[in-house]
């Protein structure tokens, strides 16, 4: 089989509508696809199913920003978040459109380096650079960006950002008592209210709960997902896998879930017929820790480059965005407005203290997806995971899981380095 | 024969193992191309395999190394092999320190490397030196040969090298100052060992383990613990592959 340069495909003049950095951009195109070829293409013995999922990375300057557009110009409304608890439900019972703005690359992080303090966490540089430089698609297109008090590099970074697109602040406490849950469901109100206003009409019972399906469909369709990757030998690799969680952040719900459950089909096929990606014997890692935005693959690429495979992602581009479902039983806008508000609270980002639940559920996960080690991702600077990183450790050294931690951000500086760290993981594991 | 190379990112090491003994080594800088530096230093032999460790592993690999391993596990057999029943090793190269801790059969358990910048590095303590105009025997000579130790506070190299220029410049003798660039390094080190845990002894390996100072400096860092030194540190990471290769 040829295989033929991948390409992501160009739109200037919409981008120049968009008031995009043009000539720039179209470089930065060219380097992921240059690197998308690499990493994705390069693959052996792929499922059928990910053509779909190629596609969305190749319009992904294109296609599916000429379907935001669409619905602005209906008056749908297109809101940018960058944390798993903003409530996407409400924005799809209104008729709009949520987006995940979360930055993965090095390339915008100069940008945001011009203004923000270096010593932040790549992930809100490398999206901030991407506002600054006028780089991303998805940053020019959304009406506003809600953001949310997680962390204090977001919480702060909010009202920078506010200077260049509209941000609105949800409040997440930090502590899940019953009076830090009154509040929280206090701001899903506030923030139902704000995206009735920008879209121009009230969410009705039936709205709101036809959405909790649509989401629940697609949370569910990820955890199928999720459950064929535990199988022993893998049907798909690592870097698929994570490609199609990073896609569910900005992919149409609907679609995305049929090609999710397509992919699926597929692969439990290939593993009636014994069909494996990896060799048989590759070593079985599951990451946990920091999420890893589009397009971050880095240790991904690493790992599988050294011929082990992953197997589960304990992240927000992960099992945090999907192990949870809305109880659909609940009626009436309130009992549903809590109900919605109970599963969002479930979510165990280590920004809550204490955060007891995580633990217990990177073991569980661990378990469950027949790993054979834990490597622990931070990424620089972000302090919640760092420090929590703690506690994880120790449970693994409790249990006797094969652990490893990495903090590293964006940057190619520390490539080599990790490569001999993370085989000298996998050599342990193999001893 | 079996013979295992270390192409690290300073000088490509190589160890001969008959099976039963370790029979030669070499010790050369890396150029431009460690491979075929490395390619040189083995052209003599007949060797039934040849392993590869080190940063430039892969790369030996593709020419023509048999296997790669890496440098952790290179050292933890390197190290197995002098002292077994040491469980923990400190190894600082050129370009990364490192510390291991084995089981009592020698395999790796846990590991730690130094991160991105140089500092308690091979390289850091030879930026140094060339501040303080020494070579790098003459440095580690002096610091030992120190009666006082002053305080070095900053971990970055860039830092310390300013700091460093601000003590000569306060009239600072260089034999101090050497003494203190010196006690960084085991600090860190020291600090890198109190995280992973250790045991009673601790191997010294990679080429600044012949620094004298660095030895009796890290040593005095860790009460009650004894610092094991083979007459060849360098060479432990190229034996443990050769090791490898033989099975052992
Ligand atoms: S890690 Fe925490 S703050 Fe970041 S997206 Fe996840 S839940 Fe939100
Ligand atoms: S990774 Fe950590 S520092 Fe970065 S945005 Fe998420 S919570 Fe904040």
């Amino acid at each position: 089989m040829t295989v033929t340069p991948f390409e992501i495909k160009a739109y200037p003049e919409m981008w120049a509508e968009l008031d995009m950095d043009v000539p720039r951009f179209d470089k930065a195109r060219l380097m992921l696809g240059e690197l998308y070829h690499k990493s994705y293409l390069s693959q052996k013995n792929r499922p059928a199913a990910m053509t779909y999922f190629d596609n969305m990375i190749a319009e992904i300057h294109g296609g599916r920003i000429k379907e935001l557009l669409a619905a602005k110009a209906e008056g749908r409304p297109v809101i940018g978040t960058f944390c798993v608890y903003i409530p996407e439900e409400i924005v799809l019972a209104a008729g709009g459109i949520c987006v995940g703005l979360c930055g993965g690359s090095q390339g915008s992080v100069p940008d945001a380096e011009k203004i923000l303090p270096r010593n932040i966490c790549p992930m809100v540089k490398s999206a901030f650079g991407f506002k600054a430089g006028r780089i991303c698609p998805y940053f020019q297109a959304v009406d506003f960006v809600y953001g949310e008090t997680t962390c204090d590099a977001k919480k702060k970074s909010w009202e920078i950002l506010d200077t260049l697109v509209p941000t609105y602040v949800m409040e997440i406490p930090q502590l899940k008592r019953q009076r830090d849950i009154d509040l929280w469901l206090a701001e899903v109100k506030d923030f139902k209210t704000k995206v009735e206003e920008v879209a121009g009409k009230t969410i009705t019972e039936n709205d709101l709960a036809a959405a909790i399906k649509i989401m629940n469909a697609k949370r569910k369709a990820l955890q199928r997902l999720n459950s064929l990757r535990h199988h022993n030998p893998t049907p798909i690799s690592g870097k698929d896998g994570l490609l199609i969680e990073q896609i569910a952040f900005y992919d149409e719900p609907v679609r995305f879930t049929v090609e999710v459950n397509a992919l699926c089909d597929e692969l439990e096929e290939r593993i009636k017929n014994e069909v494996a990606v990896p060799a048989k014997k590759a070593t079985r890692v599951m990451v946990a820790g920091t999420p890893m935005a589009l397009p971050n693959w880095k240790i991904h690429n690493l790992v599988e480059g050294a011929g082990a495979v992953i197997v589960n992602e304990e992240s927000c581009i992960g099992t945090r965005y999907f192990k949870d479902l809305i109880d659909e039983s609940a009626t009436g806008m309130e009992g549903m407005l809590v109900a919605l508000t109970d599963r969002y609270k479930e979510i165990d980002c280590s920004c809550f203290t204490p955060n007891n639940e995580r633990i217990t559920q990177v073991i569980k996960e661990f378990r469950d997806s027949q790993a054979q080690g834990i490597i622990n991702y931070s990424l620089q600077f972000c302090h919640t995971y760092n420090i929590e990183e703690i506690r994880i450790r120790k449970a693994c050294e409790q249990e006797g899981i094969p652990y490893l931690f990495i903090e590293s951000d964006y940057s190619a500086e520390d490539i080599g380095q990790l490569q001999t760290r993370i085989e000298a993981f996998l050599e342990q594991i193999g001893e | 024969m079996y013979i295992g190379v270390d192409l690290g990112s300073r000088t490509v090491k190589m160890a001969v193992w008959d099976g039963e003994r370790l029979v030669d080594h070499q010790i050369a800088a890396s150029g431009f191309e460690p491979h075929r530096q490395a390619e040189k230093m083995i052209a003599g032999y007949r060797a039934k395999r040849v392993v590869a460790t080190g940063y430039g592993r892969h790369l030996a690999a593709e020419h023509f190394a048999d296997a790669v391993i890496t440098e952790i596990k290179a050292h933890a057999l390197g190290i197995f092999h002098y002292f077994p029943g040491c469980t923990t090793i400190v190894d600082v190269g050129g370009q990364d320190s490192k510390v291991i801790s084995l089981d009592a059969a020698g395999r790796v358990m846990n590991f730690q490397m130094n991160d991105k910048c140089a500092a308690g590095t091979g390289r850091f303590l030879e930026i140094m030196a060339a501040s303080l105009a020494y070579s790098l025997d003459e440095f580690g000579r002096a610091a030992l040969g120190a009666d006082r130790e002053v305080q070095i506070n900053s971990m970055c190299t860039v830092f310390a090298e300013s700091e460093v220029i601000s003590m000569k410049n306060r009239g600072i003798p260089r034999d101090h100052i050497a003494r203190a660039v010196h006690g960084s390094v085991a600090d860190r080190l020291a600090g890198m060992l109190a995280r992973l845990g250790h045991g009673e002894t601790v191997a010294f390996s990679g080429g600044v383990a012949r620094n004298p100072c660095m030895v009796e400096l890290l040593g005095q860092r860790l009460p009650g613990v004894r610092v094991l030194v083979t007459g060849l540190p360098d060479i432990i990471g190229a034996l443990g592959a050769a090791l490898h290769g033989a099975g052992v």
